[in-house]
Protein backbone atom coordinates (compact mmCIF):
# COMPACT_ATOMS: atom_id res chain seq x y z
CA UNK A 1 0.00 0.00 0.00
CA UNK A 2 1.30 3.64 -1.01
CA UNK A 3 1.65 6.69 1.63
CA UNK A 4 -1.40 8.78 2.46
CA UNK A 5 -1.38 11.43 -0.35
CA UNK A 6 0.51 14.58 1.46
CA UNK A 7 -2.59 16.96 0.28
CA UNK A 8 -4.84 14.76 2.20
CA UNK A 9 -7.42 12.23 1.22
CA UNK A 10 -10.15 12.18 -1.32
CA UNK A 11 -10.21 13.16 -4.60
CA UNK A 12 -8.47 16.47 -5.77
CA UNK A 13 -8.92 18.04 -9.41
CA UNK A 14 -5.76 20.19 -10.57
CA UNK A 15 -7.52 22.49 -12.99
CA UNK A 16 -4.77 24.74 -13.97
CA UNK A 17 -1.98 21.96 -15.51
CA UNK A 18 0.78 22.24 -17.92
CA UNK A 19 2.27 19.78 -19.90
CA UNK A 20 5.48 20.28 -22.44
CA UNK A 21 6.28 18.59 -25.88
CA UNK A 22 9.65 18.02 -27.84
CA UNK A 23 8.48 21.75 -29.90
CA UNK A 24 8.31 23.31 -26.78
CA UNK A 25 11.96 24.50 -26.60
CA UNK A 26 12.34 22.94 -22.93
CA UNK A 27 15.78 20.14 -23.64
CA UNK A 28 14.17 18.56 -19.98
CA UNK A 29 10.50 18.43 -21.13
CA UNK A 30 10.11 14.92 -20.71
CA UNK A 31 11.15 15.06 -17.28
CA UNK A 32 8.98 18.32 -16.77
CA UNK A 33 6.34 16.15 -17.40
CA UNK A 34 7.49 13.33 -15.37
CA UNK A 35 7.71 15.70 -12.16
CA UNK A 36 4.58 17.12 -12.47
CA UNK A 37 3.28 13.66 -12.71
CA UNK A 38 5.09 12.50 -9.35
CA UNK A 39 4.84 15.34 -7.39
CA UNK A 40 1.15 15.16 -8.53
CA UNK A 41 0.88 11.53 -6.96
CA UNK A 42 3.14 12.15 -4.06
CA UNK A 43 0.20 15.55 -3.12
CA UNK A 44 -2.85 13.27 -4.37
CA UNK A 45 -3.79 14.64 -7.34
CA UNK A 46 -6.04 12.47 -9.51
CA UNK A 47 -6.71 14.68 -12.42
CA UNK A 48 -4.60 16.87 -14.19
CA UNK A 49 -6.56 19.05 -16.71
CA UNK A 50 -3.72 20.60 -18.75
CA UNK A 51 -2.72 22.58 -21.60
CA UNK A 52 0.33 23.14 -23.56
CA UNK A 53 0.56 27.24 -24.37
CA UNK A 54 1.55 27.05 -28.03
CA UNK A 55 5.32 26.48 -28.39
CA UNK A 56 6.80 28.25 -24.94
CA UNK A 57 8.32 30.67 -27.24
CA UNK A 58 10.08 28.14 -29.74
CA UNK A 59 8.17 28.67 -32.84
CA UNK A 60 5.80 31.77 -32.12
CA UNK A 61 5.36 33.75 -29.01
CA UNK A 62 4.29 31.73 -25.86
CA UNK A 63 1.12 34.25 -25.44
CA UNK A 64 0.76 34.53 -29.18
CA UNK A 65 0.91 30.99 -30.44
CA UNK A 66 1.07 30.66 -34.24
CA UNK A 67 -1.74 28.26 -35.67
CA UNK A 68 0.75 25.47 -36.32
CA UNK A 69 2.16 25.53 -32.41
CA UNK A 70 -1.70 25.83 -31.74
CA UNK A 71 -2.44 22.75 -33.33
CA UNK A 72 0.48 20.70 -32.59
CA UNK A 73 0.36 21.79 -29.10
CA UNK A 74 -3.19 20.58 -28.52
CA UNK A 75 -2.31 17.80 -30.12
CA UNK A 76 0.73 16.75 -27.91
CA UNK A 77 -1.62 17.37 -25.02
CA UNK A 78 -4.28 15.32 -26.42
CA UNK A 79 -1.70 12.93 -26.72
CA UNK A 80 -0.81 13.05 -23.44
CA UNK A 81 -4.70 12.00 -22.52
CA UNK A 82 -4.19 9.12 -24.43
CA UNK A 83 -1.57 8.00 -22.40
CA UNK A 84 -3.02 8.66 -19.27
CA UNK A 85 -6.82 7.80 -19.43
CA UNK A 86 -7.51 7.88 -15.98
CA UNK A 87 -5.59 10.92 -15.02
CA UNK A 88 -5.27 13.90 -17.26
CA UNK A 89 -7.43 15.46 -19.56
CA UNK A 90 -7.19 18.26 -21.97
CA UNK A 91 -8.05 22.19 -22.07
CA UNK A 92 -8.53 22.78 -25.55
CA UNK A 93 -5.86 26.03 -26.06
CA UNK A 94 -6.68 28.47 -29.17
CA UNK A 95 -5.82 32.05 -29.99
CA UNK A 96 -9.17 34.13 -30.98
CA UNK A 97 -7.50 36.05 -33.49
CA UNK A 98 -7.47 33.05 -35.80
CA UNK A 99 -11.35 32.52 -35.17
CA UNK A 100 -11.76 30.35 -38.04
CA UNK A 101 -9.20 28.06 -37.22
CA UNK A 102 -10.11 28.29 -33.33
CA UNK A 103 -13.69 27.61 -33.96
CA UNK A 104 -12.39 24.45 -35.81
CA UNK A 105 -9.81 23.17 -33.47
CA UNK A 106 -12.52 23.06 -30.46
CA UNK A 107 -14.68 21.23 -32.84
CA UNK A 108 -11.57 18.73 -33.67
CA UNK A 109 -10.01 18.61 -29.73
CA UNK A 110 -13.90 18.06 -28.50
CA UNK A 111 -14.34 15.55 -30.93
CA UNK A 112 -11.25 13.81 -29.45
CA UNK A 113 -11.84 14.48 -25.81
CA UNK A 114 -10.94 17.92 -24.70
CA UNK A 115 -13.28 19.29 -22.13
CA UNK A 116 -12.43 22.83 -21.56
CA UNK A 117 -11.48 25.58 -23.64
CA UNK A 118 -7.78 27.69 -22.25
CA UNK A 119 -7.81 31.09 -23.28
CA UNK A 120 -4.33 32.74 -22.54
CA UNK A 121 -3.44 36.35 -23.69
CA UNK A 122 -3.31 36.83 -27.76
CA UNK A 123 -6.48 39.16 -27.25
CA UNK A 124 -8.01 41.02 -24.10
CA UNK A 125 -11.10 38.68 -22.22
CA UNK A 126 -13.49 41.61 -23.09
CA UNK A 127 -13.00 41.63 -26.86
CA UNK A 128 -15.78 40.71 -29.47
CA UNK A 129 -13.71 38.32 -30.70
CA UNK A 130 -13.92 36.10 -27.89
CA UNK A 131 -17.68 36.17 -28.13
CA UNK A 132 -18.34 32.81 -30.89
CA UNK A 133 -15.07 31.12 -28.79
CA UNK A 134 -17.83 31.40 -25.48
CA UNK A 135 -20.46 30.17 -27.44
CA UNK A 136 -19.30 27.31 -28.72
CA UNK A 137 -17.98 26.58 -24.62
CA UNK A 138 -21.54 27.31 -23.66
CA UNK A 139 -23.05 24.54 -26.35
CA UNK A 140 -20.30 22.28 -25.24
CA UNK A 141 -20.82 23.22 -21.65
CA UNK A 142 -17.34 23.94 -21.28
CA UNK A 143 -15.91 25.95 -18.73
CA UNK A 144 -13.29 28.72 -19.96
CA UNK A 145 -9.94 28.90 -17.79
CA UNK A 146 -8.30 32.49 -19.02
CA UNK A 147 -5.18 33.58 -18.17
CA UNK A 148 -5.10 36.71 -16.07
CA UNK A 149 -2.61 39.23 -14.34
CA UNK A 150 -4.00 40.45 -11.16
CA UNK A 151 -4.57 44.15 -11.31
CA UNK A 152 -2.82 45.34 -14.89
CA UNK A 153 -2.12 47.96 -14.58
CA UNK A 154 -0.38 49.00 -17.49
CA UNK A 155 0.80 46.84 -20.54
CA UNK A 156 2.60 43.74 -20.02
CA UNK A 157 5.38 42.75 -21.62
CA UNK A 158 5.11 39.45 -24.25
CA UNK A 159 1.09 39.61 -23.70
CA UNK A 160 -2.51 40.95 -24.37
CA UNK A 161 -2.79 40.53 -20.73
CA UNK A 162 -6.38 40.41 -18.81
CA UNK A 163 -7.17 41.16 -15.28
CA UNK A 164 -10.40 40.23 -13.25
CA UNK A 165 -12.17 43.31 -14.78
CA UNK A 166 -11.86 42.46 -17.88
CA UNK A 167 -13.01 38.65 -17.36
CA UNK A 168 -16.17 39.99 -15.37
CA UNK A 169 -16.93 42.18 -18.52
CA UNK A 170 -16.71 39.06 -21.07
CA UNK A 171 -18.68 36.55 -18.04
CA UNK A 172 -21.44 39.40 -18.26
CA UNK A 173 -21.49 38.85 -21.50
CA UNK A 174 -21.73 35.21 -21.42
CA UNK A 175 -23.86 34.39 -18.29
CA UNK A 176 -23.97 30.73 -19.10
CA UNK A 177 -20.33 29.92 -19.83
CA UNK A 178 -18.46 28.83 -16.36
CA UNK A 179 -14.77 31.59 -16.40
CA UNK A 180 -11.94 30.17 -14.28
CA UNK A 181 -9.86 33.04 -13.46
CA UNK A 182 -6.34 31.58 -13.58
CA UNK A 183 -3.94 31.50 -11.08
CA UNK A 184 -5.16 34.08 -8.40
CA UNK A 185 -1.01 33.58 -7.04
CA UNK A 186 0.34 33.81 -10.81
CA UNK A 187 1.29 37.57 -10.35
CA UNK A 188 -0.05 40.76 -9.76
CA UNK A 189 -2.33 42.18 -7.24
CA UNK A 190 -4.52 39.29 -5.94
CA UNK A 191 -6.89 41.59 -3.78
CA UNK A 192 -7.86 43.71 -6.61
CA UNK A 193 -9.12 40.70 -8.49
CA UNK A 194 -10.89 39.31 -5.76
CA UNK A 195 -12.89 42.64 -5.64
CA UNK A 196 -13.52 42.71 -8.78
CA UNK A 197 -14.81 39.13 -9.20
CA UNK A 198 -17.35 39.36 -6.36
CA UNK A 199 -20.10 40.16 -7.64
CA UNK A 200 -19.47 38.32 -10.87
CA UNK A 201 -21.24 35.30 -9.89
CA UNK A 202 -19.81 32.74 -13.36
CA UNK A 203 -16.69 33.87 -12.81
CA UNK A 204 -14.53 31.17 -10.17
CA UNK A 205 -10.87 31.74 -9.11
CA UNK A 206 -8.15 28.70 -9.10
CA UNK A 207 -5.70 29.14 -6.51
CA UNK A 208 -2.76 28.18 -8.04
CA UNK A 209 0.17 30.36 -9.21
CA UNK A 210 3.68 30.50 -7.13
CA UNK A 211 2.74 33.17 -4.64
CA UNK A 212 1.79 32.29 -1.66
CA UNK A 213 0.91 35.57 0.16
CA UNK A 214 -0.77 34.80 3.26
CA UNK A 215 -4.11 36.53 3.61
CA UNK A 216 -4.96 35.14 -0.42
CA UNK A 217 -6.64 32.16 0.80
CA UNK A 218 -8.64 33.83 3.17
CA UNK A 219 -9.68 37.29 1.39
CA UNK A 220 -10.99 35.02 -1.72
CA UNK A 221 -12.50 32.86 0.66
CA UNK A 222 -14.11 35.64 2.06
CA UNK A 223 -15.42 37.41 -0.86
CA UNK A 224 -16.14 34.92 -3.15
CA UNK A 225 -17.02 32.11 -0.73
CA UNK A 226 -16.05 27.93 -1.18
CA UNK A 227 -17.98 27.37 -4.37
CA UNK A 228 -16.24 29.92 -6.60
CA UNK A 229 -12.66 28.61 -5.63
CA UNK A 230 -11.36 25.83 -7.69
CA UNK A 231 -7.52 24.15 -6.64
CA UNK A 232 -4.90 24.21 -9.50
CA UNK A 233 -0.96 24.54 -9.15
CA UNK A 234 0.01 25.71 -12.63
CA UNK A 235 3.52 26.07 -12.53
CA UNK A 236 4.79 25.24 -8.55
CA UNK A 237 3.07 21.94 -7.27
CA UNK A 238 4.82 23.14 -4.25
CA UNK A 239 3.04 25.93 -3.52
CA UNK A 240 -0.10 24.22 -4.46
CA UNK A 241 0.51 21.35 -1.94
CA UNK A 242 0.97 24.09 0.38
CA UNK A 243 -1.85 26.19 -0.06
CA UNK A 244 -3.99 22.94 0.78
CA UNK A 245 -2.39 22.64 4.03
CA UNK A 246 -3.27 26.44 4.40
CA UNK A 247 -6.77 25.92 3.78
CA UNK A 248 -6.62 23.15 6.38
CA UNK A 249 -4.90 25.49 8.51
CA UNK A 250 -7.43 28.28 8.46
CA UNK A 251 -10.30 25.84 9.22
CA UNK A 252 -12.31 24.97 5.80
CA UNK A 253 -14.74 22.64 6.97
CA UNK A 254 -15.33 19.13 5.50
CA UNK A 255 -17.67 20.43 2.25
CA UNK A 256 -16.02 23.40 1.71
CA UNK A 257 -12.96 21.32 1.82
CA UNK A 258 -13.59 19.12 -1.04
CA UNK A 259 -15.47 21.42 -2.99
CA UNK A 260 -12.44 23.43 -3.32
CA UNK A 261 -10.23 20.15 -3.87
CA UNK A 262 -12.79 18.68 -6.46
CA UNK A 263 -16.54 19.38 -6.04
CA UNK A 264 -16.31 22.50 -7.71
CA UNK A 265 -14.90 21.35 -11.08
CA UNK A 266 -16.82 18.57 -11.68
CA UNK A 267 -20.20 20.64 -11.62
CA UNK A 268 -18.09 23.13 -14.22
CA UNK A 269 -17.20 20.43 -16.55
CA UNK A 270 -19.15 18.44 -18.52
CA UNK A 271 -20.70 15.69 -17.32
CA UNK A 272 -18.50 12.36 -17.41
CA UNK A 273 -15.33 14.64 -17.52
CA UNK A 274 -13.75 12.59 -14.62
CA UNK A 275 -15.43 9.15 -14.62
CA UNK A 276 -16.22 7.95 -11.05
CA UNK A 277 -16.91 11.99 -9.89
CA UNK A 278 -20.02 12.18 -9.83
CA UNK A 279 -21.65 15.85 -9.63
CA UNK B 1 5.02 16.89 16.95
CA UNK B 2 8.29 15.85 15.77
CA UNK B 3 10.45 18.87 14.53
CA UNK B 4 11.69 18.77 11.09
CA UNK B 5 13.57 21.52 11.47
CA UNK B 6 15.90 23.62 14.61
CA UNK B 7 15.80 26.99 13.00
CA UNK B 8 13.57 29.25 10.69
CA UNK B 9 16.46 32.13 9.93
CA UNK B 10 13.35 34.29 7.41
CA UNK B 11 10.72 35.28 10.10
CA UNK B 12 9.26 38.58 10.47
CA UNK B 13 6.51 40.59 13.09
CA UNK B 14 4.69 43.58 12.85
CA UNK B 15 2.42 45.04 10.09
CA UNK B 16 3.77 45.07 6.12
CA UNK B 17 2.78 48.90 4.75
CA UNK B 18 1.64 47.74 1.66
CA UNK B 19 -1.12 45.40 2.28
CA UNK B 20 -3.03 43.30 5.11
CA UNK B 21 -1.01 40.82 6.73
CA UNK B 22 -3.23 38.50 9.33
CA UNK B 23 -2.18 38.62 12.73
CA UNK B 24 1.87 39.49 12.08
CA UNK B 25 2.14 38.48 15.88
CA UNK B 26 4.66 36.66 18.10
CA UNK B 27 2.00 34.54 19.75
CA UNK B 28 0.89 33.45 16.50
CA UNK B 29 4.27 32.78 15.54
CA UNK B 30 4.93 30.34 18.11
CA UNK B 31 1.92 28.24 16.94
CA UNK B 32 2.77 28.53 13.85
CA UNK B 33 6.16 26.91 14.56
CA UNK B 34 4.57 24.68 16.33
CA UNK B 35 2.39 23.51 13.67
CA UNK B 36 5.66 23.46 11.34
CA UNK B 37 7.42 21.45 13.32
CA UNK B 38 10.33 24.09 14.00
CA UNK B 39 11.97 24.71 16.99
CA UNK B 40 13.24 28.76 16.63
CA UNK B 41 13.21 31.25 14.95
CA UNK B 42 15.17 34.32 14.71
CA UNK B 43 12.54 36.79 13.91
CA UNK B 44 13.09 40.81 12.72
CA UNK B 45 10.74 43.69 12.53
CA UNK B 46 8.86 43.98 9.60
CA UNK B 47 8.49 47.78 9.75
CA UNK B 48 11.53 48.32 10.36
CA UNK B 49 12.37 48.10 7.11
CA UNK B 50 10.66 50.96 6.07
CA UNK B 51 12.11 53.31 8.76
CA UNK B 52 14.77 55.67 8.50
CA UNK B 53 15.98 55.01 11.76
CA UNK B 54 15.81 51.22 12.74
CA UNK B 55 16.18 51.91 16.66
CA UNK B 56 12.49 52.39 17.66
CA UNK B 57 11.62 49.38 15.57
CA UNK B 58 14.49 47.42 17.41
CA UNK B 59 13.11 48.53 20.63
CA UNK B 60 9.56 46.89 19.95
CA UNK B 61 11.04 43.91 18.52
CA UNK B 62 13.02 43.27 21.41
CA UNK B 63 9.72 43.79 23.90
CA UNK B 64 7.53 42.05 21.50
CA UNK B 65 9.81 39.05 21.47
CA UNK B 66 10.22 39.06 25.34
CA UNK B 67 7.90 36.88 26.13
CA UNK B 68 9.18 34.11 23.97
CA UNK B 69 12.55 34.12 23.83
CA UNK B 70 12.88 30.32 24.20
CA UNK B 71 11.96 30.19 20.96
CA UNK B 72 11.88 33.58 19.22
CA UNK B 73 15.49 35.23 18.81
CA UNK B 74 15.87 38.52 17.66
CA UNK B 75 17.41 39.59 14.43
CA UNK B 76 17.45 43.14 14.92
CA UNK B 77 17.88 45.93 12.07
CA UNK B 78 21.45 47.81 12.21
CA UNK B 79 21.51 50.80 9.38
CA UNK B 80 25.37 51.24 9.02
CA UNK B 81 25.32 54.98 7.36
CA UNK B 82 23.48 56.13 10.42
CA UNK B 83 25.09 58.36 13.08
CA UNK B 84 26.40 56.15 15.87
CA UNK B 85 25.13 52.89 14.35
CA UNK B 86 27.39 50.94 16.44
CA UNK B 87 25.12 51.77 19.42
CA UNK B 88 22.40 49.64 17.68
CA UNK B 89 24.61 46.91 17.09
CA UNK B 90 26.16 47.08 20.44
CA UNK B 91 22.17 46.64 21.69
CA UNK B 92 22.04 43.64 19.76
CA UNK B 93 24.60 41.99 21.47
CA UNK B 94 23.82 42.73 24.90
CA UNK B 95 19.53 41.57 24.00
CA UNK B 96 21.10 38.25 22.73
CA UNK B 97 20.53 38.73 19.18
CA UNK B 98 20.84 35.61 16.63
CA UNK B 99 21.55 37.45 13.88
CA UNK B 100 21.43 41.16 12.36
CA UNK B 101 19.13 42.52 9.52
CA UNK B 102 20.00 44.84 7.00
CA UNK B 103 17.88 46.64 4.42
CA UNK B 104 20.51 47.78 1.51
CA UNK B 105 17.40 48.94 -1.24
CA UNK B 106 15.53 50.33 0.64
CA UNK B 107 18.23 52.57 2.96
CA UNK B 108 20.36 53.58 -0.83
CA UNK B 109 22.92 50.84 0.06
CA UNK B 110 24.41 49.55 -3.47
CA UNK B 111 26.83 47.44 -4.23
CA UNK B 112 30.13 49.71 -3.61
CA UNK B 113 28.80 51.53 -0.39
CA UNK B 114 31.53 51.13 2.03
CA UNK B 115 29.48 50.96 4.96
CA UNK B 116 27.73 47.17 4.74
CA UNK B 117 31.56 46.30 4.59
CA UNK B 118 31.75 47.85 7.73
CA UNK B 119 28.63 46.39 9.36
CA UNK B 120 29.71 42.86 7.65
CA UNK B 121 33.22 43.21 9.14
CA UNK B 122 31.65 44.54 12.64
CA UNK B 123 29.19 41.52 12.89
CA UNK B 124 31.90 39.29 11.93
CA UNK B 125 33.46 40.83 15.36
CA UNK B 126 30.56 40.01 17.32
CA UNK B 127 29.97 36.39 15.87
CA UNK B 128 26.52 37.68 14.54
CA UNK B 129 25.16 36.51 10.92
CA UNK B 130 24.50 39.06 8.57
CA UNK B 131 20.96 38.73 6.98
CA UNK B 132 19.94 39.82 3.46
CA UNK B 133 16.55 40.47 2.06
CA UNK B 134 15.92 40.06 -1.43
CA UNK B 135 12.23 40.78 -1.49
CA UNK B 136 9.16 41.04 0.16
CA UNK B 137 6.39 40.68 -2.28
CA UNK B 138 6.57 39.24 -6.07
CA UNK B 139 7.76 42.87 -8.44
CA UNK B 140 4.53 42.23 -10.12
CA UNK B 141 2.09 43.02 -7.49
CA UNK B 142 4.20 45.94 -5.66
CA UNK B 143 2.51 49.31 -4.53
CA UNK B 144 3.36 52.31 -6.59
CA UNK B 145 5.19 53.83 -3.48
CA UNK B 146 7.08 50.27 -2.89
CA UNK B 147 10.32 51.43 -5.58
CA UNK B 148 12.91 49.94 -3.64
CA UNK B 149 13.30 46.62 -5.75
CA UNK B 150 15.14 43.67 -5.25
CA UNK B 151 18.46 43.14 -3.59
CA UNK B 152 20.51 42.15 -6.54
CA UNK B 153 23.30 39.87 -6.23
CA UNK B 154 26.45 42.01 -6.62
CA UNK B 155 25.39 43.63 -3.79
CA UNK B 156 25.21 40.54 -2.11
CA UNK B 157 28.33 39.32 -3.71
CA UNK B 158 30.28 42.73 -2.51
CA UNK B 159 29.74 41.67 1.21
CA UNK B 160 30.43 38.28 0.61
CA UNK B 161 33.92 39.02 -1.22
CA UNK B 162 34.99 41.56 1.38
CA UNK B 163 36.49 39.00 3.38
CA UNK B 164 34.89 40.37 6.71
CA UNK B 165 34.66 36.14 8.21
CA UNK B 166 30.74 37.21 8.59
CA UNK B 167 28.41 34.48 7.53
CA UNK B 168 25.83 36.07 4.95
CA UNK B 169 22.32 34.70 5.03
CA UNK B 170 20.67 35.57 2.06
CA UNK B 171 16.93 35.11 2.46
CA UNK B 172 13.91 35.31 -0.07
CA UNK B 173 15.85 34.89 -3.39
CA UNK B 174 15.12 32.42 -6.17
CA UNK B 175 17.23 30.30 -7.83
CA UNK B 176 18.63 32.52 -10.13
CA UNK B 177 19.87 34.96 -8.15
CA UNK B 178 21.50 32.20 -6.07
CA UNK B 179 23.21 30.90 -8.50
CA UNK B 180 24.37 33.98 -9.61
CA UNK B 181 25.68 34.78 -6.05
CA UNK B 182 27.43 31.04 -5.56
CA UNK B 183 28.85 30.94 -8.19
CA UNK B 184 30.58 34.35 -8.10
CA UNK B 185 32.30 33.55 -4.93
CA UNK B 186 35.31 31.90 -4.12
CA UNK B 187 35.18 28.16 -2.25
CA UNK B 188 36.22 30.35 1.04
CA UNK B 189 33.25 32.48 -0.21
CA UNK B 190 30.94 30.67 -0.20
CA UNK B 191 31.62 28.66 2.62
CA UNK B 192 30.28 31.44 4.36
CA UNK B 193 27.39 32.42 2.61
CA UNK B 194 24.01 30.93 3.45
CA UNK B 195 20.33 30.89 1.47
CA UNK B 196 17.04 30.33 3.06
CA UNK B 197 14.21 27.88 1.94
CA UNK B 198 11.07 30.62 1.54
CA UNK B 199 11.30 31.43 -2.12
CA UNK B 200 12.38 28.44 -4.06
CA UNK B 201 10.46 26.43 -6.96
CA UNK B 202 9.84 23.38 -6.29
CA UNK B 203 8.05 20.35 -8.92
CA UNK B 204 7.98 20.81 -11.89
CA UNK B 205 10.66 23.34 -12.49
CA UNK B 206 12.45 21.41 -9.26
CA UNK B 207 14.65 24.66 -8.43
CA UNK B 208 15.09 23.18 -5.29
CA UNK B 209 15.96 19.89 -5.70
CA UNK B 210 18.58 21.19 -8.46
CA UNK B 211 19.86 23.58 -5.68
CA UNK B 212 20.62 20.74 -3.20
CA UNK B 213 22.35 19.19 -6.28
CA UNK B 214 24.48 21.71 -7.29
CA UNK B 215 25.82 23.79 -4.22
CA UNK B 216 24.57 21.72 -1.94
CA UNK B 217 22.20 20.92 1.63
CA UNK B 218 24.72 22.45 3.33
CA UNK B 219 24.16 26.08 1.64
CA UNK B 220 21.01 25.93 2.02
CA UNK B 221 18.48 27.25 5.56
CA UNK B 222 15.12 26.36 6.22
CA UNK B 223 13.25 30.01 5.88
CA UNK B 224 9.68 30.46 6.07
CA UNK B 225 9.02 33.91 4.95
CA UNK B 226 6.43 34.48 7.55
CA UNK B 227 4.16 36.24 8.01
CA UNK B 228 4.30 37.54 4.09
CA UNK B 229 4.64 34.53 2.81
CA UNK B 230 2.75 30.94 3.53
CA UNK B 231 4.48 28.96 6.23
CA UNK B 232 4.04 25.33 4.57
CA UNK B 233 5.82 26.41 1.29
CA UNK B 234 9.26 24.77 2.71
CA UNK B 235 7.49 21.66 3.78
CA UNK B 236 6.29 21.01 1.05
CA UNK B 237 9.16 21.62 -1.08
CA UNK B 238 10.90 19.11 1.21
CA UNK B 239 8.08 16.65 1.17
CA UNK B 240 7.89 16.76 -2.23
CA UNK B 241 11.67 15.43 -3.46
CA UNK B 242 12.58 13.00 -5.40
CA UNK B 243 13.90 9.76 -3.29
CA UNK B 244 17.35 10.06 -3.89
CA UNK B 245 16.94 13.79 -1.89
CA UNK B 246 14.62 12.54 0.92
CA UNK B 247 16.26 12.43 3.76
CA UNK B 248 18.56 15.47 2.82
CA UNK B 249 19.18 17.91 5.76
CA UNK B 250 19.84 21.71 5.40
CA UNK B 251 22.35 23.78 7.32
CA UNK B 252 21.35 24.34 10.12
CA UNK B 253 21.60 27.91 11.58
CA UNK B 254 20.85 27.41 15.35
CA UNK B 255 23.98 25.38 15.48
CA UNK B 256 26.46 28.78 14.67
Amino acid sequence: MGAAPLGGAGPLIDVHAHFYHDGCGRANWRQLNASRLSAGRLIGVTWHVGSILGSWGATSPTYFQSPADTIAGNDAMLAMQAVVPDGIRTWAAVNPNDTGLALRELERCSARGAIGLKLAAARRAADPLLDPLMEFAAAQQWPVLHHAWQHRRGPVAGQDASDALDLALLARRHPRVAIILAHLGGGGDWRHTVAAARDVPNLHLDLSGSGADRGMLDCALDAVGARRLVWGADLTLDTGLAKLWALDAIGLSGADRDAVRWRNAVALFPPGAFPGLAR
Amino acid sequence: MSRRSETDVSALIGPYPFRDVPHPDPDVLVRVLDREGIAFAWVGHLPTAFHRDPAAGNDQLYRALEPHRQRLRPAPAVRPDWPDWQRELRRATDEGAAAIRTWPRHWGLDAGHGALQELAMACSAQRLPLVLTVRFEDSRQRHALDVAGDLDAATIRGIARAGTGVKVVVVAASRALIEEVHWGLTAEERALTWYDTSWLWGPPEDDFAHLLRTIGADRLLYGTGWPLRLAQVTRANLALLPDELRSVKLADAGSW
